[in-house]
């Protein structure tokens, strides 16, 4: 198995940091992982992306033109990122903030509305385990108990107390993820 | 089984030298390396090992730092990015002259000049044939993920100490950036003064105690033919280091048609290319120098008569596939490939140029 | 009276200096160096610290002082000897380390590390040997070159104007709150010598007591550059270089002495 995922946004969504729990939830479980951001110039104006591989396997390339994922919060890695997704691959929106929805037939489509469920959760913070979550239960390339450990080495110490909550963030986006396209 | 961490390269290089035993990190921030310092001001070595951190003023006065520690028999550890990298060349040259170990990592970025802060493999020709001025060699080891930065490290000083000389870990931004899985080697203690003495009496400056001549630390010699003999002896060194410590990684090439040379991020991300060729059903194999000095020239030699054409990859205009080429001795054809000044090459342009290779373009 | 009688041991009254090695001494004679090094090996020899003590040489005349210094010594590129001895003391710190420089070295080229070794207040000792020009390239201006100087790179004097003004290093690093003793002195007569020693003594001590730099400079004379006899050499220092660069204590315990911010003032 190797999964090839590019996750997209603002900065401040979480963006790098759902990448690195994903990873860490993939060393938990013996598979090989690689993290690499975009970083520089490219984060200026407030996008962020990183690419997060998953792999049983050696992992050759960590910076991708085409990916198994696509992992979509903001219109303009909607523009960038909707043409990278491999054929029958998965692209995966928060509608938040989207005003021209992704339009490829040859890939499988969800979306979930983790700002809006995030909110009315009372905490907008776990907006990012809420798409974690939605991603998980389309994909299920790494378990639940492994993204729990995972969490608790990559966040610090004095935050553990946070992880049921983003336990219940990860749970309301297995439940919510709406297919779109073959709907 | 060590520690298992997810970590960026930066990082990982950083908390693999408290673990290696590290005495001393001179250093200078500049990006895309400046987690290296902010993680050892951060982890405070000091608690735990006694490890001395510092922030110098600039990187001329970091890597005499580094030259002044080293020259003592202490295990000191430097880290900057290609234009730091050019300022440490002075300190370099001496380091080498004198015949100090250190180890030195480059996270090089793109250039000339300021050039950019993304990654970059064009101080290739800096690290390898020279840098600084006069006629001196470094051991330079180019890792190709995050776990290769942490280990080579320890391999640094390993060869740093055998051959008294100073040893450069060459990754880029990428390597460095990234996080991977990391395994990280338990702690070894750092050497005390007593084993120090024992093992580097003979040369390093720590005091002189009556039993011995003083040593003296120093790159002058004003008698010419003293200098020579001087040259002669660093030349005979770098001469056992090629027959002794090269280091490289063939991917798929038993049955390769082609080969694909890179080091560093651009082999990682030939794998890739490999991978996508072979599902075209072309027959073409990953040759990775880990060592970019010494190169592996007789290794790659031995694929004249095997392969139909080489295709050298690297993010720079073309360094690397100069020694590609004095490696095989024009016996097979060699094209470079490579996106630069701080554009990283897709593993499908790579595979493009290799198609373009093969029809002969 | 014979030879033998004369040189009878009750005799002597002066010997080389046990850490001094027998190498001939590279200096021009007259020149003030040969005698800052005995006095500072000297110093060393008495506080019984030859095991425990690495100096540091730099880019200049005294490039190869360590022929001449029978200590573990290090060559350091010119003017990074306050680098290199930031590495050696903080990866030993109970080890007594001096830096050796000259004007170029120090106040020129690497002012950089001169100003940062001492803001940082690291517990090493500079010996500063000033005399106002290059003397090993061939008596070029210098950074401390005085007004109207002639030199192979002033030839008409130093002109203010084109060339700036001579660098008062000293006094100036004396207001960093790093250094804790800074003081200048020469060699010239027998009086100066046993006052340079008085100073490398304390130097050394305030160093033992890990308080911050212990500084000391040697305005020396040039023969060569200048182009004088040594005695006329002198009598030109003192007449030239000291009103410039006066004698005495500059800052003592961490405090500047009132003349000198006086003098720093205006």
């Amino acid at each position: 198995m190797t999964e090839e995922i590019i996750i997209a946004g603002f900065g401040g969504q979480g963006v790098l940091s759902m990448g690195k729990i994903l990873a860490y939830s993939g060393i938990m479980q013996d598979q090989e992982v690689s993290w690499m951001p975009s970083y520089g110039p490219e984060m200026r104006g407030g996008t962020a992306n990183v690419t997060v591989i998953v792999s049983d396997d050696r992992i050759s390339s960590p910076v991708l033109n085409f990916y198994d994922t696509a992992i979509i919060l903001n219109q303009q890695s909607m523009d960038k990122f909707e043409k990278t997704v491999k054929p029958g691959g998965l692209l995966l929106f928060d509608p938040n903030g989207i005003t021209h929805p992704p339009q490829r037939k040859d890939i499988k489509i969800f979306k979930i509305e983790a700002a809006r469920l995030s909110a009315e959760m009372g905490n907008t913070k776990i907006f990012n385990m809420v798409v974690l979550g939605a991603y998980l239960k389309l994909k299920p390339i790494v378990k639940l108990e492994n993204v729990i450990r995972g969490l608790k080495k990559s966040i610090p110490e004095r935050y553990h107390k946070l992880i049921p909550m983003n336990e219940e963030a990860l749970t309301m986006g297995m439940a919510n993820s709406v297919e779109i396209f073959p709907a | 089984m060590g520690e298992l961490k997810l970590m960026k390269g930066n990082e990982a290089i950083a908390e693999a030298a408290i673990r290696a035993g590290v005495d001393a990190y001179f250093g200078y921030p500049i990006t895309p390396q400046s987690e290296v310092i902010e993680y050892l001001m951060a982890e405070q070595p000091e608690n735990r090992t006694g490890m001395v951190v510092l922030q110098a003023e600039s990187e001329l006065a970091a890597i005499n730092m580094v030259y002044g520690a080293a020259a003592a028999g202490k295990k000191v550890f430097t880290s900057s990015s290609s234009p730091g990298i050019s300022l440490y060349q002075e300190g370099i040259s001496y380091i080498a002259g004198a015949e100090l170990p250190c180890v030195i990592a480059n996270v090089v970025r793109g250039g000339p000049g300021l050039g950019t802060i993304q990654p970059s493999q064009a101080d290739y020709f800096q690290s390898t044939k020279g840098g600084g001025h006069g006629d001196y060699r470094l051991y330079v080891l180019a890792p190709s993920s995050v776990q290769e930065m942490a280990d080579f490290i320890q391999l640094g000083f390993d060869i740093a100490y055998k051959y008294r000389n100073p040893v450069m870990i060459q990754s880029d931004g990428m390597i460095g950036q990234m996080m991977e899985k990391v395994e990280l080697a338990d702690q070894r203690p750092r050497w005390t003064d007593e084993e120090i003495k024992q093992m580097h009496d003979s040369w390093a400056a720590f005091g002189k105690g009556d039993h011995r001549e003083r040593n003296i630390i120093t790159s002058l010699d004003l008698d010419s033919s003293k200098q020579e003999k001087h040259n002669h002896h660093l030349q005979a060194k770098y001469r056992k280091m090629e027959e002794n410590e090269v280091l490289f990684e063939e991917i798929n090439c038993e049955d390769a048609d082609y080969l694909i040379v890179a080091y560093g991020s651009s082999a990682r991300i030939s794998m890739k290319s490999v991978d996508l060729a072979r599902a075209k059903g072309i027959k073409v194999g990953l040759f990775r120098p880990i060592t970019l000095y010494p190169f592996p020239m007789k290794q790659l030699n031995a694929y004249v008569g095997k392969v139909k054409a080489i295709l050298s990859v690297e993010m720079s205009a073309g360094q690397l596939i100069e020694d590609v080429k004095l490696a095989v001795e024009c016996n097979i054809p060699v094209k470079h490939f490579g996106r630069y000044g701080g554009m990283i090459h897709s593993p499908e342009e790579v595979l493009t140029a290799l198609e373009n290779l093969i029809k002969g373009e | 009276m014979d030879i033998k009688d004369i040189v009878k041991e009750e005799n002597l009254v002066y010997s080389k200096t046990n850490l001094m090695t027998n190498n001939v001494l590279s200096y021009c004679p007259g020149c003030g160096h040969g005698t800052a090094h005995r006095i500072i090996m000297e110093v060393i020899d008495e506080l019984g610290l030859q095991s425990q003590t690495i100096g540091v040489a730099p880019v200049g005349c005294s490039v190869l002082a360590y022929d001449f210094m029978n200590i573990d010594m290090i060559q350091a590129a010119h003017g990074r000897a306050p680098a290199v001895a930031t590495g050696l003391k903080r990866t030993m710190p109970d080890k007594c380390i001096f830096t050796y420089q000259g004007d170029g070295d120090l106040a020129a080229i690497g002012t950089a590390e001169t100003i940062h070794v001492c803001n940082r207040g690291e517990d090493i000792t500079m010996f500063f040997i000033n005399n106002g020009i290059y003397g090993m390239t061939g008596g070029q201006m210098a950074p401390t070159t005085l007004e109207g100087m002639k030199t192979a790179t002033s030839p008409y004097g130093r002109d203010l104007k084109k060339m700036g003004n001579p660098l008062k290093i000293t006094e100036l690093i004396a207001q960093l709150p790093g250094t804790y003793y800074v003081t200048r002195q020469a060699v010239h007569t027998p009086a100066a010598v046993r006052k340079t020693k008085k100073a490398v003594f304390k130097a050394f001590e305030v160093q033992k007591e890990k308080k911050g730099i212990s500084f000391v400079e040697i305005v020396s004379n040039c023969n060569s550059g200048w182009k004088l006899p040594p005695v006329k050499a002198n009598q030109w220092m003192v007449e030239h270089m000291f009103p410039f660069y006066p004698m005495g204590d500059i800052k003592v315990d961490g405090h500047l002495v009132n003349s000198n911010k006086a003098e720093v003032k205006s």
